[in-house]
């Protein structure tokens, strides 16, 4: 049913796209995304996927196109990074509310300027509201598998919303792993055909993207973040038959080693990987700390974040964007959302880190862990702190 | 979204993405609600050329049974191109009274 194989994780989209059987793919190559649309670009050239590849010249032309061709019903892929999501950005916003089930991979990059083609998640935080479901990928395995959902997800009749796979720029992008892929018959079983419920199409004519005056534009917007909350069980569901059918298993928030954990890292992306590497080391010392993996980032898993941190004392949160003139990572302010006003209140500590590709070492957790531990007890006035920075 | 009941609608009641299944749906949009003019035609200087009728971008601009032009102010924005492209100076703007 299933082989596994050595490839790319860029590689692996391309897999998990002609597994589910692509109809239109519109893209254009942008570093660390290049990758996944050279492969399907092949896959498409040489006949193992029978879909449209659409050569457009930007990123706003690409999602321009996909927004059509997922109108008419067919099944739509594309990705991007960095600077491309950022010139995608006014028809993120439209794709979302006309309710069109895109999938997209984007292989997160820091923004410009300073120039800078590495990566970090100042790119997905910059299209954060933008309505589409947005959920991050560890691996090459985890960004095949949650590949294949997003089309499931998104295509939903009680979803139907873009989804946005996110996966670390070079540091997942560019790595060679063994990968599990499966085969199209046993996608084909767990991924129903795309039957958009209104498409375009001359027998039936539709306005799809008319205008709303105020007197419907409050009511056209609750209706669409009523619907995105409503993804959530929808989501989970998803991941669930996956794990049922294919036997590995994603969750809006996965936690590691959370038992008797005082001190509780959250990271969201690859980094989490390397970060439980270093709980393991710590809680082979002795020290009781744990780790949250945070999976879906839109619609956001508040109910899940308030058990999974219900016994912590102090949380960690490292994000891999600033906020400029905010408050610190976008990430560590979410949490402390989700976390006003309930009974148990934990000691939140803020870090950034991993910017513009530079990496995050083992070590660096570690005395993050002491430093959030003397903020607290010292109750030092700290904002927020940059990890690494010469200064 | 079916303009005449846009202010009774809820949120509950839009299709999924807004989209519009009546085809032609725009007429019933009742554009002059928009209006603080209203076009007025001094029938004795008006030589009926028509320009007003040419230019009106709505367009609502009919002529009656003699060939003099008036607006359908279902659909008048007040915008005043008519008054203004006017050969004759036989449009006036006048103020609604609100």
């Amino acid at each position: 049913m299933s082989k596994r194989r050595g490839i790319e994780a860029s590689a692996a989209v391309a897999e998990a796209v002609a597994a589910a059987n692509v109809d239109v793919i519109a893209a254009y190559p942008i570093t660390p995304q290049t990758h996944i649309v050279e492969r399907i670009s092949e896959i498409v050239a040489d006949g193992i996927l029978d879909a449209e590849f659409i050569c457009v010249e930007s990123e706003h032309s690409a999602l321009s196109a996909c927004l059509g061709s997922a109108a008419v019903g067919a099944r739509t892929f594309t990705a991007t990074a960095g600077q491309g999501l950022e010139l995608m950005h006014e028809v993120l916003y439209v794709t979302a509310s006309m309710r069109l089930p895109v999938v997209m991979v984007v292989a997160n990059r820091a923004l410009s300027g300073p120039l800078n083609v590495w990566g970090d998640h100042s790119d997905v935080m910059a299209a954060r509201d933008c309505g589409w479901i947005q959920y991050f990928a560890e691996n090459a395995q985890e960004v095949y598998d949650l590949t294949i959902c997003a089309f499931r997800i998104a295509e939903d009749h009680r979803c139907l919303f873009p989804v946005m796979v996110n996966m670390d720029g070079f540091h997942v992008s560019h790595v060679v792993e063994p990968v599990e892929l499966l085969d199209r018959d046993a996608v084909a079983s767990f991924l129903p055909p795309n039957r958009y419920p209104l498409p375009l199409h001359p027998d039936r004519p539709v306005t799809m993207g008319a205008f709303a005056p105020p007197v419907l534009y409050t009511e056209c917007r609750t209706a669409q973040e009523e619907a995105l909350r409503a993804t959530f069980p929808v989501i989970k569901e998803a991941w669930d038959d996956f794990a049922n059918r294919f036997g590995r298993r994603y969750a809006p928030v996965e936690t590691y080693r959370l038992d008797g954990a005082e001190c509780v890292l959250v990271v969201m992306g690859s980094f989490a990987e390397t970060a439980a590497a270093v709980i393991d080391r710590l809680r082979d010392a002795g020290k009781p700390v744990g780790l949250i993996r945070l999976r879906l980032w839109r619609p956001f898993p508040f109910a899940e974040i308030r058990q999974a941190l219900s016994n912590a004392r102090i949380v960690i949160v490292c994000d891999r964007s600033i906020s400029y003139g905010g408050p610190g990572g976008p990430v560590c302010s979410e949490l402390k959302a989700a976390l006003f006003g309930h009974a148990h209140q934990p000691r939140i500590v803020s870090f950034i880190a991993g910017l513009g590709g530079r990496d995050i070492l083992p070590e660096q957790f570690a005395s993050m862990v002491d430093r959030a531990t003397e903020i607290v007890e010292r109750n030092l006035p700290v904002d927020y702190e940059i990890i690494g920075v010469r200064q | 979204m079916a303009p005449k009941q846009d202010a009774a609608m809820t949120y509950r009641d839009l299709t999924i993405g807004n989209i519009v299944t009546e085809p032609g749906s725009a007429a019933a949009y009742r554009t002059g609600d928009w209006r603080s003019q209203r076009p007025v035609w001094d029938k004795n200087v008006c030589v009926k050329c028509g320009r007003c009728a040419s230019v009106c971008p709505e367009p609502c601009i009919v002529h009656d049974a003699e060939g003099y032009y008036e607006a359908d102010l279902y659909w008048c924005k007040g915008c005043g191109l008519c008054a203004y492209e006017c050969p004759k100076k036989a449009i006036t703007m006048v103020e609604e009274n609100v």
